[in-house]
């Protein structure tokens, strides 16, 4: 692959504005990089359009201005969605299974990618069950062993643990860092909470709402693998105060609000 | 005795009804023979059983005849149901051109459209048949297209990131998600075909070799043979219960694994 060094754009945004058909406009004003190798966060109250520009990042939708450019071909995306969205008919080996059944990957070279990615979340013993059978943080991992499976170039997760318990999410939190730097991912990462997107990036963009806007974006200059101790830091206390400050200073008190949870 | 709760809630939902069924059946005798009401007017439970028994060849004859219309006509309701739902799922043009025919067709009564059908077709058979599926067609189109539309949109974007073909699409997500909604038209359409069946026997008038259950009662109505009107009555009401037990057994077969609708409930 050429231009695969960590560090290098993998997509690039540029101009970007998204107004909505009734007039409203999602997105404005968007110029970012995606570089290989990071794990960038976007935090932002609800309705600042984070999940948008998600789904612009993997054309699920277009823009109104601007271009998305995807430097070195259309990279392949393993997307995560809030809910774990999987197949209630299927069991989790055929939920993980799904995208490579959808490029018509032959039969057992699907296989031994499922098992690898359901080893990979710590599911192996599960790949026959339903997913009701599972628990919310283990639909959760089906889900993003759904996403590993095609060894994506980059990795889409729009509030992946937002409707985890804070320990099962912060779990969650530890065991996506270890894949990251693991596998080499490249991960743009959707939250509404600011110490989750301290503790898991290498870069945060701040945005803002009405209409949607990053306001502000750094690197999160720290050490990786990440320990609990980085969350008690002073570091970490001042990248979460900064940041809690970005987003405050761009709206009003019910931005606040959604900041202080 | 202790019991399962839910192996409890089983009996009890076999019992109850059961027992309702006894009791009524039971006053309905008495009142009938306290008060010596004539056969030709009410006839009690009884006699109708003898009459069940006594009129068995010509009565489940009728009742295979219409039976055997209603199935059929179940049959093409579905095929045509369901492949004008999967039409109607490939495009809004197509669904927002054709779907009011089909509500037209609901909403037209069968009992003024039999008569041109069978003057239409001739063979009698085919005609009956394709009065009950006009009875019986809609619930399965629109339940159909309904659950065709709602898959989920999480699943949709999926199946969009990874390029998959509308084929695939429409046989790995859309079908197997509107499967819950299907049953449930087929449930009702079950019992609109054997309404349908019985209607356009009424309005068919036949007798003969085909003569179905309606006509039994027509002719049972015309020489004041009340109790055979019972006893026909009562294998129109059987079948359609055995029917509609069918298409349970159908939908819990093919949902039970993971349908909310056929998972035991939790406590």
């Amino acid at each position: 692959m050429t231009g695969s060094a960590a560090g290098s754009t993998l997509i690039e945004l540029s101009g970007i504005a998204k107004t909505w058909p009734n007039g409203i406009g999602a997105l404005t004003g968007i110029d970012l990089d995606i570089r290989r190798g990071e794990f960038l966060t976007l935090v932002g109250p609800s309705g600042c359009g984070k999940s948008t520009l998600l789904k612009l990042i993997a054309g699920l939708t277009r823009p109104t201005q601007g271009r998305v450019i995807a430097r070195g071909g259309p990279p392949r995306i393993g997307f995560v969605f809030q809910a774990p969205t999987l197949m209630p008919w299927a069991r989790v080996s055929a939920n993980v299974r799904l995208p490579l059944d959808l490029a018509r990957m032959p039969r057992a070279h699907a296989d031994a990618r499922v098992a690898d990615a359901l080893a990979r979340v710590g599911l192996v013993a599960f790949a026959g069950s339903l997913p009701r059978e599972l628990s919310g943080g283990m639909q959760m991992r089906v889900s993003i062993a759904r996403a590993l499976v095609t060894e994506p170039d980059l990795l889409l997760m729009d509030e992946p643990f937002g409707a985890l318990d804070e320990f099962t999410r912060q779990r969650m939190d530890g065991e996506l860092l270890a894949l990251w730097s693991a596998q080499r991912l490249t991960v743009v990462f959707v939250t509404h909470s600011i110490q989750e997107a301290v503790f898991l990036s290498t870069r945060v963009a701040a945005m803002a709402a009405r209409p949607g806007r990053i306001v502000d974006a750094w690197e999160i200059d720290e050490p990786c693998p990440r320990t609990d101790a980085f969350r008690l830091s002073p570091a970490f206390a001042a990248h979460a105060q900064r940041l809690s400050l970005r987003v405050a200073e761009a709206g009003g008190s019910e931005l606040d609000r959604a900041i202080a949870r | 005795m202790t019991m399962q709760p839910d192996r409890r809630e089983r009996w009890l939902r076999i019992i109850a009804p059961a027992c309702v069924g006894v009791v009524v059946l039971a006053l309905w005798q008495a009142l009938v023979v306290v008060y010596r009401v004539p056969v030709y007017l009410v006839p009690s439970p009884l006699v109708v059983a003898r009459t069940l028994v006594s009129d068995r060849v010509l009565l489940f004859h009728a009742l295979a005849s219409t039976l055997g219309v209603a199935l059929a006509a179940l049959a093409v309701a579905i095929v045509a149901g369901v492949g004008a739902a999967l039409l109607f799922a490939q495009s809004r043009w197509i669904e927002t051109s054709l779907f009011p025919y089909a509500i037209l067709l609901q909403v037209t009564p069968i009992v003024s459209i039999a008569p041109l059908i069978i003057i239409w077709v001739h063979d009698l058979w085919v005609a009956l048949v394709l009065c009950a599926v006009v009875v019986a067609i809609f619930p399965v189109i629109s339940n159909t297209t309904l659950g065709l539309r709602s898959a989920d949109p999480g699943l949709a974007d999926l199946f969009r990131i990874a390029g998959a073909s509308r084929w695939q699409t429409l046989w790995r997500l859309r079908v197997p998600g509107a499967l819950p909604y299907f049953f449930g038209g087929l449930r009702i359409a079950s019992g609109l075909a054997l309404i349908g069946a019985v209607v356009a026997e009424f309005v068919a008038g036949t007798g003969g070799a085909s003569a179905g259950l309606a006509y039994q009662i027509l002719l049972a109505g015309m020489q004041l043979d009340i109790p055979r009107m019972f006893a026909a009555l009562v294998l129109i009401a059987a079948a359609g219960v055995a029917l509609f037990a069918v298409t349970s057994v159908l939908a819990h077969a093919a949902l039970a694994r993971w349908h909310e609708s056929e998972l035991p409930r939790e406590r």
